[in-house]
């Protein structure tokens, strides 16, 4: 048995322990910890992670298992499955649990009041990941570590802005819109807007929803082509609607990357690839690599640091030339 | 004079009518706001053009729609053909991906044919629950819609795989006559499902077991097996669908692929005219059905109606012609502008009964 745990606790994994489920999970806090002996006590951390519905986001399971074991915290992994209810159920099994510090990427934004409340009172911190909640409680939570999606918008636009300087005639753009309505989709749009405005030669003439997948940014992008005779720049919310484009674009008989200046959002591999083979002109990152940030963050609050309340992932942006130099390195 | 009237009303009361009616309506109203909207060219040795991807893009569709028609003729529905169409599209690029020569032929057809088969066994899995176990196709297939679509991210392990295979990439995006190869394959697709329902007597099998299962088992017909049977063709429908969209991207998404097409499908279904409570069913009104959900789509981006809008302007629709498209609605609208005449009022009957 672990030292630390107090007769309240016994009395909670007792209570615990009438869930048969959270019996094996007792079982493996147990032997984690009696692994931290000498020193410091390890840190547990409960993270229950969104689910795998895309390349982005095995990659930030990935970066978070490793920076959890380089950091030498106990990590217990949670897949939600897109669904709510799995994400609030595996909460509680943290609180039951007593893991030092929990962190979540929440499925939705809404809905997390009673949950979180419940981890306060069991003086649980909690850090949000990668998506935010909506709760008016600010104190619910710890902090929230995650993409700044209005900046990488912002980023976008600038570079088109810096680029397109020289420009004496009107530039046409075409936006492919994440899912409609969801977060990324919104504030990339509001960022990119906000930054393209420092030039009226800049025009957006259409701008529709590609569901942030290939098959939806390659339909949507045939039609603009039909549609609007000049199209001069090419802004996707993600690099996915952007590589599916560019089979309209190719189909339509024009140069990808050349004809159409395309940029786009994310820096996935094969985003990354299209870059670097001259297809793509530039991608403002949306880091899914936030395990250390997060490990760091971790030791702090369990620490009892004060941390800010919003943290943003470390991002970069990328140029064709640096595609080329960054591709090798990758990790997604 | 009396006799033009006959034959107007003859061409208005055809079942497919009022559909058809709607796809030339939105095919017009896209060519007022864009005069070059139907306008079609000569690229690359093959037609390009608006009509020409509504077309292409209406092929897996139209294919899943065929099989969802003999599904819901037999009194079923299958909810598993959106999350069949990622497996199969998985399957299929995941071997390409693995195979080290990925433009042989003997590749991509060793792919299809394992995705195929995977898709059929698990076709085979939906019929047995409904016909032999009996449980209602809604939840039968419920099963497989749900965990069809985890089975489909195992496969590709949450990536995306992206594959560069000339050969499969000819079915969702390759020419043969000038036209594409996608909405060919459909096409043969919906001749021998035809020929196989009307030429045969297994359409009026099907429809029969539609219309009373119990009855026609009575009759002598096996109506386990008819059932059984029209899920797998449905499978293997949502199956070649999967390959479709896959090509179209050169990419398998299990999370993406084939998303809520089953709804897609059943939407083309009831446009189409065939009752869902089973017994009568239209192929050629599936059809008809399947293009005007791509035209819809396509009209969207085309006359780029917002995002946030476009969902309303979709129903408002699709709203319009189920009910334009309703005998019942028809005749009571034309009674109250045209007072109570004797009309053709005739009280539609929920379900077709069809003579076993």
């Amino acid at each position: 048995m672990r030292t630390r745990r107090t007769a309240r606790n016994v009395i909670a994994v007792f209570a615990a322990a009438l869930l048969a489920g959270s019996v094996a999970a007792c079982g493996n806090s147990d032997t984690g910890g009696s692994g931290g002996e000498g020193g410091d006590k390890k840190i547990v951390m409960g993270f229950s992670q969104v689910g795998a519905e895309s390349g982005w986001r095995t990659a930030n399971t990935t970066s978070i298992k490793e920076a959890a074991a380089e950091a030498g915290i106990e990590l217990k992994f949670d897949d939600a499955q897109q669904k709510q209810e799995n994400q609030i159920k595996a909460i509680r099994n943290f609180i039951q649990q007593k893991v030092d510090v929990i962190a979540f990427s929440p499925v939705v934004e809404s809905g997390w009041d009673t949950v979180l409340k419940e981890a306060k009172d069991a003086k649980i911190p909690v850090i949000l990941t990668d998506r935010a909640v909506d709760s008016a409680d600010k104190s619910l939570y710890k902090t929230f570590l995650g993409s700044d999606f209005v900046k990488e918008g912002r980023l976008s636009g600038e570079w088109l802005v810096e680029n397109t300087k020289d420009a004496t005639g009107p530039v046409n753009i075409v936006e492919l819109q994440g899912t409609t309505g969801s977060a990324p989709a919104n504030d990339r749009k509001k960022g990119f807007a906000e930054a393209i405005a420092a030039n009226p030669n800049l025009k957006i003439v259409a701008s529709q929803s590609g569901d942030f997948t290939r098959a939806g940014g390659k339909q949507v992008m045939e039609q603009f082509l039909k549609a609007n005779p000049k199209i001069d720049v090419l802004f996707a919310h993600n690099d996915d609607m952007g590589l599916g484009a560019l089979e309209a674009i190719t189909a339509a008989g024009k140069v990808p990357g050349k004809d159409i200046t395309i940029i786009t959002i994310d820096a996935v591999k094969d985003g990354m690839q299209a870059l670097a083979d001259g297809k793509f002109n530039f991608i403002a990152e949306c880091s899914p690599l936030l395990g250390p940030q997060l490990m760091d963050l971790a030791k702090k609050v369990t620490a009892g640091e004060e941390v800010q309340p919003r943290i943003e992932t470390e991002e970069t942006t990328f140029t064709q030339e640096q595609a080329k130099e960054a591709l090798p390195n990758r990790k997604y | 004079m009396n006799d033009t009237a006959a034959r107007l009303r003859a061409v208005t009361g055809h079942r497919l009518f009022w559909p058809a009616l709607v796809l030339v309506l939105m095919l017009v109203a896209n060519t007022v706001y864009r005069p070059g909207f139907l306008a079609v060219e000569v690229k690359d040795g093959h037609l390009y053009g608006t009509p020409i991807d509504i077309l292409r893009l209406s092929a897996p569709l139209i294919l899943v729609a065929l099989g969802m028609t003999l599904v819901i003729a037999t009194g079923g529905i299958d909810l598993s053909v959106g999350s069949l169409c990622a497996i199969s599209g998985a399957i299929a690029c995941l071997y390409i991906s693995k195979a080290p020569d990925q433009n042989s032929l003997s590749t991509v057809f060793t792919a299809l044919a394992l995705a195929l088969g995977v898709a059929l066994v698990l076709g085979m899995w939906n019929g047995v629950l409904v016909a032999v176990i009996g449980i209602q196709p809604i939840i039968a297939t419920l099963i497989l819609m749900v965990a069809g679509r985890g089975v489909a991210q195992l496969v590709t392990e949450g990536q995306i795989i992206t594959i560069n295979s000339g050969p499969y990439r000819a079915i969702g995006l390759g020419h043969f006559l000038t036209l594409p190869l996608a909405i060919l394959i459909a096409l043969a697709a919906a001749l021998l499902v035809a020929a196989f329902t009307r030429r045969t007597a297994l359409g009026l099998i099907v429809e029969s077991v539609g219309g009373n299962a119990e009855a026609s088992r009575l009759a002598g017909i096996r109506s386990g097996r008819i059932i059984f049977l029209v899920y797998v063709v449905s499978a293997a429908c949502a199956a070649v669908a999967g390959f479709m969209m896959t090509a179209n991207v050169s990419s398998a998404d299990g999370n993406a692929a084939g998303l809520w097409v089953e709804l897609d499908a059943i939407l083309a279904v009831v446009i189409g005219g065939t009752s869902l409570a089973g017994g009568r069913f239209s192929l050629s009104g599936t059809i008809l059905g399947a293009l005007i959900i791509q035209t819809l789509t396509t009209t969207v981006y085309a006359m780029n109606i917002s995002p946030q809008t476009s969902l309303l302007f979709k129903a408002v629709v699709v709203i319009a012609v189920c009910l334009i498209q309703a005998p019942a609605f028809r005749a009571r609208f034309a009674r109250r502008r045209s007072g109570p005449t004797p009309g053709p009022a005739a009280p539609q009957r929920e379900k077709e009964q069809v003579p076993a």
